[in-house]
């Protein structure tokens, strides 16, 4: 079978640039699920309101959506920090966590996709900005503005919350938390409030995730769901605690699911994440860089 | 003559680049008392969870009864007579005392004729629970969990009980209570390897002690031999 | 529930669902209680994982929509043989479907924590999805009709029998659930949920029983989504993988009670005639969105359902006596 070199190539890069994005979208979970152990389902719908908010700030006052999506994030942050006391207040504390906190994050989930679907209804949204139509062409291969901005954006923040979590007191405080709470409670620091923090970051992220995920293409409600499935997969596949890991398993998603919207069509593409997701789980759950548990 | 009952050859466990079992060798007769002590991290708790199968090791090979139960898995050694309790008590909290109880009877002891709900309260009143049966498993006293702890080993009828660090914290008559109680259980012929840092009941109950230090067996005899030994001395002195 | 009392309830009930299909007119009633029934159905069943067990299924609309396209599939064929088998020939296709697919993703994820499992059966729906909405045979995307079949002697019309397959099965997944409460099995799944360690080293073979229990569930599951095709005569992967029937399998046992076989029947009860009510009253928006907040607000003030809070009131009664 010959594979035509100009579809090959675009379908790799169309893989990274995707999966950069996806990174995005994955990080806030990585942080959240990965370091701090609570499974957030209800992420990917955080990540839709992100996107709810650069559609509304654009369609009706003309705001950028990355502008949007970084201005926000204060509000996420502290709409995290109020998530995780409930949930901390609730189940962490009782020690409830399993059952409880999943069926908690679940129900905030469906709350937050059926109160869009109230607002706005099911029609797909868009933002108007003036690069989404355009394109950059290197030889063979299309750059669309569309991808390749979310793409930059997306490093970006990335490298700045691995910066972060690395070289601040704070953020190796998160890094320590998930490893040993009474290491850091000897240590001075409140392990609550540093999960709180870090808690607060992982929505925060969702804020730019969004704009750039309505940046990339239409957005609606019920889109969340396709994301729990990427999310997870590549903090699973990456490997619990290791933002490393989340942006390596982002490429190798990134490009699987271009490779089949490519080859095989795009109504596959949803089951390409899960599917990686149940297979990482089957054969190496602790992911390709995850910590031994 | 007694019998063999456990044999332990080279047993060894790492995790990650942590050896925390490097080829540790013991065995254990039927019907006696071993203490196993070491210093923080020496591998004890590990080392139980080998045997009892809460663990696999990486090399090693475990004889219990004759036969190899290296990589058996943990429901079914305990079907065979390894019975654990463990250091930070987890009962079954939905439950009461009683109920608690009856999972090892009906699970574990089934296969050797099971215990009734008489042979049940007995166990209570050996530990000393005789009205608290139907109390709320959850919401005991900290001795009282550990009383549980041992009952609930004792209702799978083991051959061999590890009781890990079953004196943790307790004043000094509490830690006679759990001590008679043990004794209670040996003079039935239950073998009994206690993992203890309460040194006066280490050296009480003990037939023999094993020292444990950084994965390693570096000593083995009699209580008495064990106090004079030097190499003890620095492993828990550091001199 | 004393053995008796039980009985009578499970007896009365059936006499109560036989006059019901003898005497009733207005065929509206028949397609509500349908689905109360069946959303019943489903909380029995995800209870005995989630309740009983301590693993959560946030699938169950997998299992469901599974069963029915199994219908879907097989009647198709069996139409092509000219072949017209009763109900219980794809209410069995159904449970053995589902039953081996609870079996299969129990044993991929079992072993691992009780957060990978939800993860799992999340992913497993979203790819059971993906494959209907690409499968032709039964209508990918578009859908797949379904003709209403006569309905059979004694029942004077089809939703009317279609009613009392459901209260024979509802009360059957009733019946097996209280028996594993009661059971050997059973205690052995609650020492799993308290605490899966512990269990395995008092002699409780915690894998197998898990995974008899996703089996069961997965059997239970399949058997109320099979009829569902010739309830609606028009199945297409969006309504048949909508996440309502995941939610309202969760929300009803939580709101009930998880501990025991008589909490998801009460959540189911409640919040299924609830949300008929509201649905015809006020929307099916909000009728949904208020399942959200219900599930959740249980979830953080009353966590182990109606049946705790009750049984807490009762406990403090007795102390101030």
């Amino acid at each position: 079978m010959i594979i035509d070199p100009g579809l090959f190539l675009n379908a790799v890069v169309s893989g990274l640039l995707l999966g950069g994005f996806y990174i995005a979208v994955a990080l806030g979970l990585s942080i959240a699920f990965g370091q701090l152990d609570i499974v957030n389902i209800a992420h990917p719908a955080f990540v839709i309101v992100g996107s709810y908010f650069a559609y509304y700030l654009g369609a009706h006052y003309g705001f950028d959506p990355v502008l949007t999506g970084i201005l926000l994030t204060p509000v996420f942050f502290v709409a995290g920090i109020l998530v995780y006391r409930v949930y901390y207040v609730s189940f962490e504390r009782t020690g409830q966590e399993s059952l409880s906190g999943l069926a908690f994050f679940f129900g905030l989930m469906f709350i937050i996709e059926v109160t869009l679907i109230m607002i706005y209804g099911v029609d797909y949204r868009l933002v108007p900005a003036p690069y989404i139509g355009m394109n950059w062409k290197l030889g063979l291969v299309d750059f669309p503005l569309r991808m390749a901005i979310p793409f930059v954006v997306s490093m970006v923040m990335t490298i700045g919350i691995y910066f972060y979590l690395s070289k601040t007191f704070i953020g190796r405080a998160i890094l320590a938390v998930s490893q040993d709470r009474q290491a850091l409670q000897l240590m001075g620091a409140d392990p609550v409030r540093i999960k709180q923090i870090a808690f607060g970051l992982a929505i925060a992220t969702a804020s730019v995730a969004g704009a750039l995920l309505i940046i990339i293409g239409p957005v609606e409600p019920s889109i969340n769901r396709e994301y729990i499935g990427r999310a997870f997969a590549m903090v699973v596949l990456g490997g619990m605690g290791s933002i490393t890991g989340t942006v390596i398993a982002g490429f190798i998603l990134g490009i699987a699911e271009s490779f089949v919207q490519t080859f095989a069509g795009p109504s596959w593409a949803p089951a390409v994440s899960f599917s990686i997701l149940l297979l990482t789980l089957a054969v190496r759950p602790s992911g390709i860089l995850g910590r031994q548990s | 003559m007694p019998e063999r009952i456990l044999d332990v050859k080279s047993l060894t466990k790492r995790f990650g680049g942590f050896v925390a079992l490097n080829a540790v060798d013991f065995h254990l007769d039927e019907g006696e008392r071993l203490g196993l002590i070491g210093p923080n991290g020496s591998g004890k708790t590990t080392m139980i969870n080998c045997i009892s199968g809460s663990l696999f090791c990486d090399q090693g090979v475990i004889t219990f009864k004759g036969a190899d139960v290296t990589r058996l898995a943990a429901h079914r050694r305990t079907r065979r007579g390894i019975v654990r309790s463990f250091q930070i008590p987890r009962p079954f909290r939905s439950m009461t005392v009683l109920q608690n109880l009856l999972i090892p009877m009906e699970y574990a002891a089934s296969h050797s004729g099971g215990t009734t709900e008489a042979e049940a309260r007995e166990i209570l009143d050996l530990v000393g629970f005789r009205n608290r049966a139907n109390a709320n498993s959850g919401r005991l006293t900290q001795v009282d969990m550990r009383k549980l702890e041992l009952a609930r080993a004792l209702a799978a009828k083991p051959q061999l009980l590890i009781s890990d660090e079953a004196m943790a914290g307790l004043s000094s008559s509490e830690v006679d209570e759990i001590l008679d109680i043990l004794f209670k259980l040996n003079a039935r012929g239950v073998a009994v390897i206690m993992i203890e840092h309460i040194m006066r009941a280490v050296f009480r109950f003990s037939e023999r002690v094993i020292v444990l230090d950084a994965g390693r067996k570096i000593a083995e005899g009699t209580p008495a031999e064990i106090v004079k030994d030097p190499e003890v001395e620095k492993a828990y002195l550091g001199v | 529930m004393r053995s008796g009392g039980f009985w009578g309830f499970i007896i009365g009930a059936l006499l109560v669902g036989i006059a019901f299909v003898a005497l009733g007119k207005n065929e509206y009633y028949y397609f509500a209680a349908y689905v109360i029934l069946q959303s019943l159905i489903m909380a029995v069943a995800w209870n005995i994982l989630g309740g009983f067990t301590g693993y959560v299924n946030f699938g169950a609309a997998g299992f469901f929509a599974v069963a029915a396209y199994t219908t879907i599939a097989l009647n198709k064929y069996l139409q092509g043989l000219g072949l017209q088998p009763p109900m219980l020939v794809y209410i069995a296709a159904g449970a053995v479907v589902c039953g081996l697919i609870g079996l299969g993703t129990g044993y991929l994820t079992l072993r691992l924590r009780g957060v990978y499992f939800a993860i799992a059966t999340l992913a497993l729906a979203v790819v059971f999805q993906t494959l209907a909405n690409n499968w032709d045979y039964v209508g990918g995307a578009k859908g797949s009709y379904i003709l209403t079949p006569a309905p059979p002697p004694f029942f004077s019309s089809y939703i009317k029998y279609l009613f009392f397959v459901m209260l024979l099965m509802s009360l059957f997944a009733i019946i097996v659930s209280r028996y594993i409460v009661h059971s050997k099995f059973g205690r052995g799944l609650a020492a799993v949920r308290d605490d899966e360690v512990a269990a395995e080293c008092m002699g409780v073979p915690t894998l197998r029983l898990k995974l008899i229990s996703t089996t069961v569930m997965g059997v239970l599951m399949g058997m109320a989504g099979a009829p569902y095709p010739f309830y609606v005569t028009y199945v297409d992967p969006q309504s048949a993988f909508s996440l309502g029937i995941a939610v309202n399998a969760i929300a009803m046992p939580m709101i009930g009670g998880t501990a025991y076989w008589y909490g998801p029947v009460i959540g189911a009860i409640l919040l299924g005639t609830a949300q008929e009510v509201i649905s015809v009253t006020i929307s099916s928006e909000l009728n949904v969105f208020l399942v959200g907040v219900v599930l959740v607000s249980f979830v953080i003030l009353a966590p182990s359902g109606l049946v705790g809070l009750v049984n807490d009131l009762r406990a403090r009664v007795k102390s101030r006596a």
